[in-house]
């Protein structure tokens, strides 16, 4: 079969599916998202977006219970929400084939932290495997269902931004039939209570060390050899960044992380004169290495952010490639909330109330920059709720706090947040960004918005009588395009001695199919008094003279500029050919 | 052959992901070995954008280093600017003529930055206006197809190749306009005419 380019995520897709997959679940996280989008277009295969990583987790447990196999898919901050199913699943064990995928994002492109999920694959006892490319992302998630049968237990892959949304060429291979597995009951494997879980804790330990043996001989794990004055052990995006740096050099290519074949490190080791880890994030190797009492070179490599072939040949002594002079004092670029973004409105609302502001993950945490700079805290998904209310337990708030997070979110670990605010007798307010949609992530499907991964309509979630079941007292619904009548909410509410949850109920710009006519500036009428642009619309800039102009071309037509406009200078205008830009 | 990398950078939304996924296609159907590295997520909500795209005989890396880029597509000339620390020293530099302001300028917390076309053109850029000649091929948003087709001037694909993997990936009622913008691109680099 011909090579095609595919992204590593589109790998993974296709090596699952080849895998003879039945089940896919996921929480959408950049970089793993497209793992599902592209699992879900194969035949035979059903997947699913969970409310959040440890439902999608337990889902898969019950998937493999059933005896089919299940893929898992999450950022890796969602392995900390799925890890109470993922340390347990590794005493159960499994009846189908059941693989963790784990994007990590070293350099956080699009996180809140970095995380490195071998640390995890050690703490749980599961095994890691660690694709470099996205050839292997889809051999090694075929080799992953098969180690997760024969050894009856949970695998995980990591990824890595690059692994994930690098593309490479991929030779495709056909679906394997994997006949489901008739269920029968094993309560002494699955019911986890004390008595079991001492006896499947011990024969978790005879399968980890029959899972070293299978690292010590698989082929995922070689030695490259080469020069042998020096060698390298590494694994994923960094080996392919070690041999375009020191392509000389001697390389033990480890793709089984967990276990480490401690035998096979030790005959690379006798085998070069010099041996050094080159490994993004966490020294995770290295630690494990010179535990065994292995003497590594100091390579000096930064333990964060992203490593790169430069950085690498610099800590073995390679010369620094000639560089051209910076161009100075660029302005920068910070990502924006889209024009008609919705949630320009509530954030607009805060900021004129000066609201304290605990946020959340989305789209939204962008109104923490200027101009709008209606943000105070963003920590994980859902620490929203929690936070306001311990804000107001501390007692040093003196302007009004506000939880504010998106509709996904909210489903995510929401629920739980505003639950223990009304059990706990809590009076905050807490603001719903309902955006119809999963935003951040590429527009995914949620309970809220009632659309299914596949695109399908499914049950929706009623919102309003979903927070007043959970305790709310007051739950109103507001359309944040009308500023006006937002903020008049907003106030009310955190006025209020009672537990309200504000819903901004309105689609994603990016969502909406039908077109307005943009705005334009009536230039006799502006006054030049800034109103407009202090909204943060990309679509608003000042000419040389300070005159608001808009760039009809990405106006979408929202008309919130219009309403913060007392001199009636925006008016709408008709579609126009203009290119803009300054 | 050695590895030949391309930088397509600028602003999230202009495009530049189909356009290095289009370039990316060439070189495969041209019998390369080829790697793409792409950021999506937060930074595609209106912030820097950059692609890479490398092919060669074995290509190991998906990323590039400051200094080691033989060609540099702006789509923005800002952030042709900024991306300009990639392009080693006698590499290839086309610009497209558009600036499109960050929100720190829009709002006034940073001043727009001047002098970048003489700056530009010091480093050896060569300019066009890409909007203006997707307007003319018929299709406004076809600029990023312009901007290969005036790179593709300096790359090694055959004019078939990239005309084939056009069709093959941009909307179907949308082939006629790419296909015009990628000739009114690929001609303005030919006649000289994008220069200064």
């Amino acid at each position: 079969m011909a090579r095609t380019l595919m992204s590593g995520n589109e790998a993974v897709a296709r090596g699952a599916w080849e895998a003879g997959v039945r089940i896919g679940v996921g929480y959408p996280g950049t970089p793993s998202t497209e793992v599902l989008e592209n699992l879900v277009r194969y035949e035979d295969v059903h997947c699913e977006w969970a409310p959040n990583e440890k439902v999608a987790a337990e889902v898969a447990g019950g998937v493999s219970l059933g005896g089919a196999r299940a893929l898992v898919t999450m950022k890796h901050v969602g392995l900390n929400v799925a890890a109470d199913a993922l340390y347990t699943q590794a005493y159960t064990g499994v009846t189908g084939g059941l693989v963790y995928l784990v994007a990590d994002d070293p350099g956080m492109h699009s996180s809140q932290n970095e995380q490195d999920t071998r640390n995890h694959a050690a703490a749980a006892h599961v095994p890691l495997l660690e694709p470099s490319d996205s050839t292997e992302a889809r051999e090694f998630v075929k080799r992953a269902f098969e180690i997760s049968e024969t050894y009856d237990i949970p695998v995980i892959v990591r990824m890595t931004t690059r692994v994930s949304h690098g593309k490479s060429l991929v030779e495709a291979g056909e679906r394997v039939t994997s006949p489901v597995t008739p269920y029968a009951s094993q309560p002494p494997k699955y019911v986890m209570m004390p008595g079991n879980a001492r006896v499947r804790r011990i024969d978790l330990e005879s399968r980890l060390m029959s899972l070293v043996a299978l690292a010590e001989s698989a082929p995922e794990n070689r030695m490259e050899m080469r020069d042998t004055t020096l060698g390298i052990v590494t694994s994923g995006i960094a080996y392919q960044y070690v041999r375009e740096a020191l392509p000389d050099a001697s390389v033990l290519k480890l793709g089984i992380i967990n276990p480490l074949p401690e035998s096979l490190v030790l005959e690379f080791s006798s085998r070069v004169d010099r041996i050094a880890v080159v490994e993004e994030l966490d020294p995770y190797l290295t630690v494990r290495l010179r535990a065994l009492g292995i003497e590594l070179v100091e390579t000096g490599l930064p333990p964060m952010g992203e490593l790169s072939p430069v950085t690498i040949s610099g800590a073995f002594g390679g010369a620094a490639p000639a560089v051209r002079e910076r161009i100075p004092d660029l302005p920068p670029r910070p990502p924006l909330l889209c024009p008609g973004c919705p949630h320009r409105g509530v954030f607009h609302g805060l900021a004129k109330m000066r609201a304290i502001v605990t946020g959340d993950i989305g789209c939204y945490t962008l109104a923490a920059l200027p101009p709008l700079k209606a943000m105070d805290s963003c920590v994980c998904m859902g620490a929203s709720i929690g936070m306001a209310h311990g804000l107001e337990l501390a007692g040093s708030a003196e302007r009004p706090v506000v939880a504010v997070i998106g509709d996904s979110t909210f489903a995510h670990s929401g629920l739980t947040g505003l639950l223990h605010m009304a059990y706990a007798g809590g009076a905050g307010t807490v603001v719903v960004l309902d955006n119809r949609t999963t935003a951040m992530t590429g527009h995914q499907g949620n309970p809220v918005s009632g659309i299914a991964c596949d695109g399908s309509p499914t049950p929706a979630v009623d919102l309003e009588a979903l927070c007043t079941a959970l305790g709310a007292a007051s739950v109103r619904t507001v359309d944040p395009h009308d500023l006006a009548g937002t903020l008049a909410v907003l106030k009310e509410e955190t006025a209020a001695g009672h537990l309200s949850v504000i819903i901004a109920k309105a689609p994603c710009a990016l969502i909406v199919k039908e077109q307005k006519d943009p705005f334009a500036v009536d230039e006799e009428l502006c006054t030049k008094c800034g109103a407009c642009i202090r909204l943060g619309c990309p679509a608003i800039s000042a000419d040389a003279d300070g005159r608001a102009v808009i760039d009809t071309a990405i106006c979408v037509g929202c008309g919130q500029c219009v309403q913060v406009c007392r001199f009636d200078a925006i008016v709408q205008v008709g579609p126009s050919c203009d290119i803009g830009g300054v | 052959m050695g590895v030949t990398t391309v930088v397509l950078a600028g602003v999230g939304g202009q495009g530049t992901i189909l356009a290095g996924d289009v370039l990316a296609k060439v070189a495969v159907a041209e019998g390369h070995d080829v790697k793409l590295s792409e950021v999506h997520g937060m930074a595609q909500r209106g912030g820097s954008v950059d692609t890479v795209v490398r092919f060669g005989d074995e290509v190991h890396s998906p990323v590039v280093d400051p200094g080691m880029a033989d060609h540099l597509i702006a789509f923005e000339i800002i952030e042709g600017a900024r991306a300009l620390a990639y392009l080693r020293p006698d590499g290839r530099l086309v610009v497209n003529r558009r600036m499109v302001a960050p929100l720190p300028v829009l709002i006034g917390d940073a001043p727009a930055p001047g002098g970048l076309e003489d700056a530009l053109y010091a480093e050896g850029a060569i300019f066009l206006d890409a909007e203006a000649l997707a307007c003319q091929a018929g299709s406004p948003r076809s600029a990023n197809v312009v901007l290969l087709g005036a790179a593709s001037y300096g790359l090694p694909f055959a004019a078939e190749t990239w005309t084939r993997v056009i069709e093959g990936r941009v909307p179907p009622a949308t082939v006629e306009a790419n296909l015009r913008a990628f000739a009114l691109g690929r001609d303005a680099c030919a006649e000289g005419v994008c220069a200064l």
